[in-house]
């Protein structure tokens, strides 16, 4: 970037069509503006007001401590970065109290989605499936529950530990109901499974005759199959309870939705892999067999290390043993079908998703889930904090400032000003453009540090030109008219202009990616109009200038050009009629 | 405007110019004083941090006829602080105040309770924690230290180790100015505030840059020629790059200055004023600073070189020689430096690396002298 080409390559040759180049790209920009429908930037929530949420932290059964300010600072980070995972959507998440966070989202946001995706835990564990059924609809012709469970999906050590699991040994033997599986088939796969065919679950008989849960003793598991009995995953009230307040190393009761859309109950043992053993989620479109939207893991190194020994132990299983559930708040989103251990460190979740269902699944796993549950207190609308009348001062300003800036341009360059106020305007109308089609691309929303940032742009744009306008002047003092002034002062203009505007960039990018919430959004304002500084004035400024030059108000110097050589001081007599120069010095910069 | 159009070329020239390296001394001392007014500044009276720094108190009252603006005044003097006031879509307002503590929240919501003239049970108060606030700052320090260290990696590979240091200082410098401003003046601190810093970096560096950029070009061959010593040709390219340097400074302050006078004063306190207050004064800080303190410094480390010192002393014996001679040539006294400068000469803007130079000072002498009356 520093070491421009040699040369008088680039622009000069055909200024014209460069230009046309870029008047044609704005107006296809423009174009693409008026057709989206999005005329004007979207504003952040201190411009446009928005939604303003209201969460409170639950303490949850046995983390009597959770609720401290290291987990509500966890909390905000995660939850900024679910809800501003580009940083440039403006919204605002902060702690209040001891208890609360508010997240606020500027109108234009997607309020519905933002809140789910705040609230969420997304508390995701991995557990094995010991019982599953379809729930609800028709009880009556649902099978007799079968009693939960055998030590040989849950012999994990820590699980061995939990004593629910231990009983559950004692009980009977695992069952599955006829009915079970067959609906599951198909709709999760894991890498390794695609290669190997899952041993479909459907139909498969009971490896031993179905037990009563009355046989069991322990009132641990009694419970849970009183549980598993009662459950109707038809009703929404009923799913959102299940498993509730239970512990990761219990098994638990959960429900789940098949690719037929019938509810699934399951009876799931203690939790093998957490959400925080992933490293990595991503969304992807799955192109071959079955298309759909997909959510791929990747887990850490020790959460490889849990997956590849959970799934070596299911494998052996008979179905429906031989799933694990993915369960996502108390909810199982897939139930795969283990055939072998999978020790590649990356599984995926395929179901029926939706791009957005997979996207904010996929967001939620690799952001993390939140250590505290959050319950929505109050969910308001806000107007803007600081209102229009900020932004209408800021835009005041700013034209004024604009003003000033091309009176003093007009008056220390006069005819070069033309290009200069050119050039700005070119400048004003890109950022603008940019801005209004980036808030549907990338949610990007102008907040008031934002504006500032467009605003002192103005200056250091303007900068560039100056940078340009000096070098050309320097060259006519040194006796050339303008043309080869022109051509020999733009390649040091150039090289100085991509210098600066390097380290602008760079403190921009470095700002971007290191910093949070707005100076993020400023940040990201700083270098855009920084890159297109760049852009103008390469292929605006530049090829306006060589096209000027040969224009004869600005050859000639003009007394009103800016470019008059007297005014510049150039010494009579002019070189034109001495020696043509010196020996020409083709070093540029 | 047109005297300073030749005002430009006489820079450009060197006929006129301003010894800023020779009379370094002065403002490194100037900038030393300014240095530690800030930093006592800063350690006496501190700086006064916003809400989302220091936390505060929310207010959330019910539905109210009070506007907007008479809430804030009412806030403002109830707490003695800026008061934040947003209407709420159920007709409540939200005002936020900064730096209070429980106690004092209780006692506000009393006279907000009255001034409001609604009911003191029905006005919630929360108070807000500083983590918001230390997150953006601590992360904005971070970004500050990784910015610094890859900018002194860059400036050392496009130029060279001693202009990456004398960046650096003058940033720091810049960066210290301001924060001291900040903290004398009793401006409050808010996260606009923090953006307008970190702004300042960029176009900081944006103008030490430019100087730096001419300043490389013409010291680019500076050891074939024996007429100007390293300090003396960073004094002309900064003199050079003067005219340059005010109008992009002016053209950069102009439209903060509206946002600074006309956004914020008429305004008052807002983001708008925080942002542009710090712009203001980095950015006049940063044109400052590339002229006085950083071009200096990188003459004062290039002086330290062997190769320069050996230049200087090959440059000052050839004067002695030329003054034995009776050649009253150019003395090194930076008025008279150019008169050399021809409009012939084929480089522009640059001086010693030119192979003319080296050749005896009398070719074309009086040709291209200002003072020639050629007119």
């Amino acid at each position: 970037m520093a070491a421009p080409k040699k040369g008088r390559q680039g622009t000069q040759g055909r200024p014209g069509r460069t230009l046309a180049l870029i008047l044609i790209a704005i107006v296809a920009l423009t174009g693409g503006m008026f057709a989206s429908g999005h005329t004007t930037p979207r504003l952040g929530i201190d411009l446009a007001g928005g939604t303003s949420i209201t969460l409170q932290a639950k303490n949850e059964p046995g983390q009597k401590n959770a609720i401290n300010p290291t987990n509500m600072n966890t909390a905000v980070d995660i939850m900024n970065r679910r809800v501003n995972g580009l940083g440039v959507t403006e919204a605002e998440v902060q702690t209040q109290g001891d208890s609360n966070i508010i997240v606020n989202i500027p109108k234009g946001t997607n309020s519905e989605q933002a809140r789910e995706q705040v609230g969420t835990t997304a508390k995701l564990y991995f557990r094995p499936v010991l019982t599953t059924e379809v729930s609800g609809g028709d009880p009556a012709a649902s099978p007799s529950p079968s009693a939960s469970s055998s030590a040989s999906t849950g012999s994990d050590k820590d699980s061995d530990k939990d004593k629910a699991t231990d009983k559950a040994t004692s009980s009977s033997s695992p069952s599955t109901p006829p009915s079970a599986t067959s609906s599951t088939q198909g709709r999760a796969v894991t890498d390794a499974l695609k290669a190997d065919p899952t041993p479909s679950g459907s139909g498969s008989p009971s490896s031993s005759p179905s037990a009563s849960p009355s046989a069991s003793t322990d009132p641990a598991t009694a419970k849970l199959q009183a549980e598993y009995t009662a459950l109707d995953c038809s009703k929404k009230t009923v799913r959102a309870k299940a498993g509730d307040g239970v512990k990761a190393s219990d098994p638990t009761v959960a429900c789940g939705q098949n690719s037929q859309g019938q509810w699934q109950k399951y009876i799931l043992g203690p939790a093998e892999v957490e959400g925080t053993d992933v490293d990595k989620a991503s969304a992807l479109f799955d192109t071959q067999g079955a298309a759909g939207w997909k959510v791929t893991m990747d887990f850490t190194s020790k959460g490889a290390k849990k997956f590849a020994s959970i799934t070596g132990k299911l494998a052996q299983n008979q179905s429906p043993q031989n799933q694990f559930a993915i369960v996502l708040d108390g909810e199982v989103v897939s139930d795969p079908f283990v055939s072998q251990a999978l020790t590649g460190g990356s599984a995926e979740i395929s179901g029926s998703f939706k791009q957005q269902e997979a996207e904010d699944l996929a967001n939620m796993l690799s952001y993390g889930a939140l250590p505290l549950t959050f319950t929505e207190a109050s969910v308001t609308t806000v107007t803007a904090a600081l209102g229009g009348e900020q932004l209408e001062a800021g835009l005041i300003a700013g034209a004024i400032g604009l003003a000033l800036v091309i009176i003093y341009l007009v008056a220390y360059y006069r005819g070069l000003s033309l290009i200069a106020i050119a050039s700005l305007l070119v400048s004003a109308v890109m950022t603008y453009v940019i801005m209004s089609l980036l808030g549907p691309a990338i949610g990007f929303a102008l907040n008031l540090p934002a504006v500032c940032g467009a605003i002192v742009a103005i200056g250091i744009t303007a900068d560039s030109f100056i940078v340009f306008f000096e070098r050309i002047r320097d060259e006519i003092r040194e006796g050339r008219t303008l043309r080869p002034a022109v051509e020999r002062g733009w390649p040091r203009a150039r090289r100085t202009i991509l210098v600066s505007d390097f380290v602008s960039f760079l403190a921009a990018a470095v700002l971007f990616v290191v910093t949070v919430g707005k100076v993020q959004g400023f940040a990201f304002t700083l270098g855009l109009t920084t890159l297109l500084d760049v852009v103008v004035v390469f292929f605006f400024t530049k090829p306006l200038m060589t096209i000027l030059a040969r224009k004869k108000f600005f050859a000639e110097g003009h007394s009103w050009s800016g470019l008059d050589p007297k005014r510049l001081g150039v010494q009579p007599p002019l070189r034109r009629t001495r020696r043509v120069s010196a020996p020409v010095d083709t070093k540029e910069a | 405007m047109s005297k300073l159009g030749t005002l430009g070329a006489r820079l450009h020239r060197g006929e006129i110019g301003y010894d800023f390296v020779g009379k370094r001394k002065i403002w490194y001392g100037v900038s030393i004083l300014i240095t530690i007014t800030a930093i006592v500044g800063l350690a006496v009276r501190g700086l006064n941090m916003g809400i989302e720094f220091q936390g505060g108190a929310v207010f959330t009252t019910e539905k109210t006829s009070i506007s907007v603006s008479q809430a804030e005044t009412y806030a403002e003097e109830a707490s003695g602080h800026d008061a934040i006031v947003q209407k709420l879509g159920n007709g409540g307002l939200r005002i936020q105040i900064a730096g209070i503590d429980t106690g004092k929240s209780d006692q506000i919501k009393q006279e907000l309770a009255k001034d409001l003239k609604v009911d003191a049970e029905k006005i919630n108060a929360d108070l807000v924690g500083p983590s918001w606030g230390d997150q953006v700052a601590n992360k904005a320090w971070q970004g500050l230290a990784i910015f610094l260290v890859l900018v002194v990696i860059y400036l050392a590979i496009a130029f060279e180790w001693r202009m990456a240091v004398a960046a650096l200082v003058a940033l720091i410098h810049d960066i210290t100015i301001t924060v001291g401003v900040y903290a004398l003046v009793g401006f409050e601190v808010t996260p606009g505030t923090v953006i307008g810093l970190l702004t300042i970096l960029g176009y900081s560096l944006y103008d030490t840059v430019v100087v730096f950029d001419s300043l490389k070009e013409q010291t680019k061959d500076i050891t074939k020629q024996t007429r100007w010593t390293y300090s003396e040709i960073a004094d002309r390219s900064i003199n050079g790059t003067l005219v340059r340097s005010i109008n992009t400074t002016v053209v950069a302050l102009l439209p903060v200055g509206g946002l600074l006078f006309i956004g914020g004063g008429v305004l008052g306190a807002g983001m708008l004023n925080d942002i542009s207050l710090s712009l203001f004064v980095g950015l006049a800080a940063g044109a400052y600073s590339s002229i006085f303190i950083a071009t200096p410094l990188v003459a004062d480390l290039k002086e330290r070189e062997p190769q320069m010192k050996a230049l200087r002393k090959r440059v000052l014996a050839k004067r002695a020689a030329a003054a034995a001679k009776g050649e009253s040539l150019e003395a090194p006294v930076v008025d008279e430096r150019y008169d050399e400068d021809e409009p012939e000469d084929a480089t522009p803007a640059v001086v010693g690396p030119r192979a003319q130079r080296a050749q005896p000072s009398s070719r074309g002498r009086g040709r291209g002298r200002p003072s020639g009356k050629r007119r």
